[in-house]
């Protein structure tokens, strides 16, 4: 089906991007056991993005593997939401982007458990073990750094303000998003908008900080109508290798 | 060896050191708690630490092919290993912690050159086969040092020693198999098999430290079982293990003088340029100045946060102590 086909690509797209920018961080981080967790945290979203786009190719049937997907697609074929190819910026930007996309992949992976489709409901249920984790660390970071002190405050305060525009993404549907909702394949966005919002606002607040008055949101990602500038860079260093020496196995 | 050169300090003769020495002469382990000289107490210090720093900066030349790995699987091993070395650094850091010294002393001590790090991580990493020469060469030669640490006279470095062993050679292990897809693959990938070889074969050789004729610290150090082998024993050791796998590879050793000795049993190499060598330790090494620039870049971007979450915590503390 072509709605489920689209919605692994979304799923393995986000994962893949964001594992990507997380790992620009080995080795650069403030202190060790960040540097421990954002390996692990990039590992993992590595290792979904192996199921998903794994089972993409499966649906698609054309004999790609996970491999072609991730390494020979350009970006207009690319299926991720807006936020996670943005760039790293500080720890504090890094970590408020963590928790927006960590607050809505929990709540999306929770609810596939419930999906009609029995691959679907396998990735999500090992997966969600993961993003319970990012989440809770996510969470508790965005709290520690925007009560933390007044730097660490205005940091957290900028990061916010600069992201929040991309959190709307999340929740946009379109067609493929209604065929999958009919299909009981996934969840209709919008379904989790409520229990994410509730979550955003009781960490900002605890964290002290402000959520921003306009709900503008960019959109144009998981479409692949209009990416940002930034995810052509990211392709160019992740293919390289691939592009340059077609045909050879790794 | 991720510790090199490390400078040991003679024992005092007192009847509290000969004790001591007896002790680590039955191969007992001697503990944090238990007495020991100020010399072994220092000496181990700058070699756990040393070590630590190693684990620390050898995350960078890995932690440059992890955003260009060529397939989903090769970028999460990487990051699973590089993600180990950090692991490693907090295992060694806390062995170190145990013998009174901060952590965060001794990153200061990193950051402004008191202590050094292992010559090998101020080489660059050009090519992907550069993954896999790291693995197989450098942490096979870390593994030739610190398997027989895992019997050193220190109980916390000993048992960290035998964590560390065992990823180090999971380590080894996957970089052999990315040498050996490549040395299997294409032209160009045997060609990128090759160049690496080449650059990092002496590198590696020079990770044993100098030749036991110009090793001063190592008697001392040797006594008191913080060092189990001379540096050229690891050094041969070293030799005759990887010379047949690269037969294996069909990769050629960059050395003419390289060939088995019938009579002595093991292959005649040899030395690396060790010139070079004293021009990395002094800081003169093609990465000696980026690795230094992205561990201070590191720690005082950082800065803010490390502040910002104590000062969280404190908040947290005070209103736990204040309901």
């Amino acid at each position: 089906m072509d709605a489920l086909h689209e919605f692994c690509l979304r799923m393995g797209d986000n994962t893949l991007v964001l594992g990507h920018r997380v790992s620009e961080w080995c080795g650069h981080s403030p202190v060790l056991e960040e540097d421990i967790a954002l390996a692990n945290t990039a590992l993992d979203l590595i290792g979904q993005t192996q199921m998903w786009l794994g089972l993409a190719a499966e649906i698609e049937g054309q004999g790609r593997t996970a491999d072609d997907l991730a390494f020979l697609r350009d970006a207009w074929d690319f299926r991720n939401l807006l936020l996670v190819e943005l760039p790293n910026g500080d720890f504090g930007q890094t970590m408020m982007r963590q928790f927006l996309f960590d607050t809505w992949h929990h709540a999306m992976l929770t609810a596939l458990a419930g999906s009609s489709d029995d691959r679907v409901v396998a990735i999500a249920a090992k997966a969600v073990k993961e993003a319970s984790y990012h989440l809770e660390r996510s969470a508790g970071t965005v709290i520690g750094l925007g009560d933390g002190t007044a730097e660490s405050h205005a940091r957290m305060q900028a990061a916010l303000d600069l992201l929040y525009p991309y959190y709307g993404e999340m929740f946009a549907a379109d067609a493929t998003d209604t065929a999958l909702a009919a299909a009981g394949i996934a969840p209709l966005p919008e379904s989790l908008r409520a229990s994410c919002d509730v979550r955003l606002r009781q960490v900002t607040e605890e964290a002290t900080l402000t959520l921003p008055a306009s709900s503008f949101a960019h959109s144009g990602g998981k479409t692949g109508a209009r990416h940002t500038e930034n995810l052509g860079h990211i392709l160019t260093q992740m293919q390289w290798l691939q592009r340059a020496y077609p045909g050879a196995t790794w | 060896m991720y510790a090199q050169m490390v400078t040991s300090e003679a024992a005092d003769d007192s009847p509290e050191a000969r004790a001591f020495q007896a002790r680590i002469d039955a191969g007992e382990k001697i503990e944090p708690k238990d007495w020991m000289p100020e010399a072994y107490r220092r000496t181990l210090i700058r070699q756990i630490g040393q070590h630590a720093h190693s684990e620390i900066v050898g995350q960078l030349p890995e932690g440059n092919w992890i955003t260009r790995a060529p397939t989903l699987e090769r970028k999460a091993i990487l990051l699973a290993k590089v993600q180990d070395e950090a692991g490693h650094g907090l295992y060694l850091y806390c062995a170190a912690e145990t013998l009174g010294v901060s952590r965060d002393d001794l990153t200061e001590d990193l950051l402004s050159g008191r202590m050094k790090y292992s010559s090998i991580f101020n080489y660059p990493t050009l090519t992907w086969a550069d993954m896999g020469a790291v693995g197989w060469l450098v942490d096979g030669a870390a593994i030739m040092n610190q398997v027989p640490l895992q019997r050193t006279s220190y109980g916390p470095y000993a048992r960290a020693m035998v964590r560390i062993c065992k990823e180090e050679s999971f380590h080894q292990r996957q970089g052999y198999d990315i040498m050996l897809k490549m040395c299997r693959g294409t032209p160009a990938q045997k060609r990128m098999a090759q160049d690496a070889m080449n650059r990092f074969w002496y590198p590696a050789l020079m990770m044993f430290g100098p030749s036991d004729k110009d090793s001063v610290h190592s008697a001392q150090s040797m006594a008191w079982r913080i060092k189990i082998n001379t540096n050229d024993e690891l050094r041969q050791k070293f030799v005759d293990e990887t010379v047949p796998q690269a037969e294996f590879l069909g990769l050629a050793i960059p050395d003419t003088d390289l060939r088995w000795n019938e009579e002595r049993g093991h292959y005649d190499f040899s030395e690396p340029d060790w010139t070079e060598f004293y021009d990395v330790i002094k800081g003169n090494g093609p990465c000696n100045v980026e690795r230094m620039t992205a561990r201070r870049k590191a720690w005082d971007d950082g800065a803010w946060v490390r502040e910002g979450l104590l000062a969280h915590a404190r908040k947290k503390a005070g209103k736990v102590a204040a309901e």
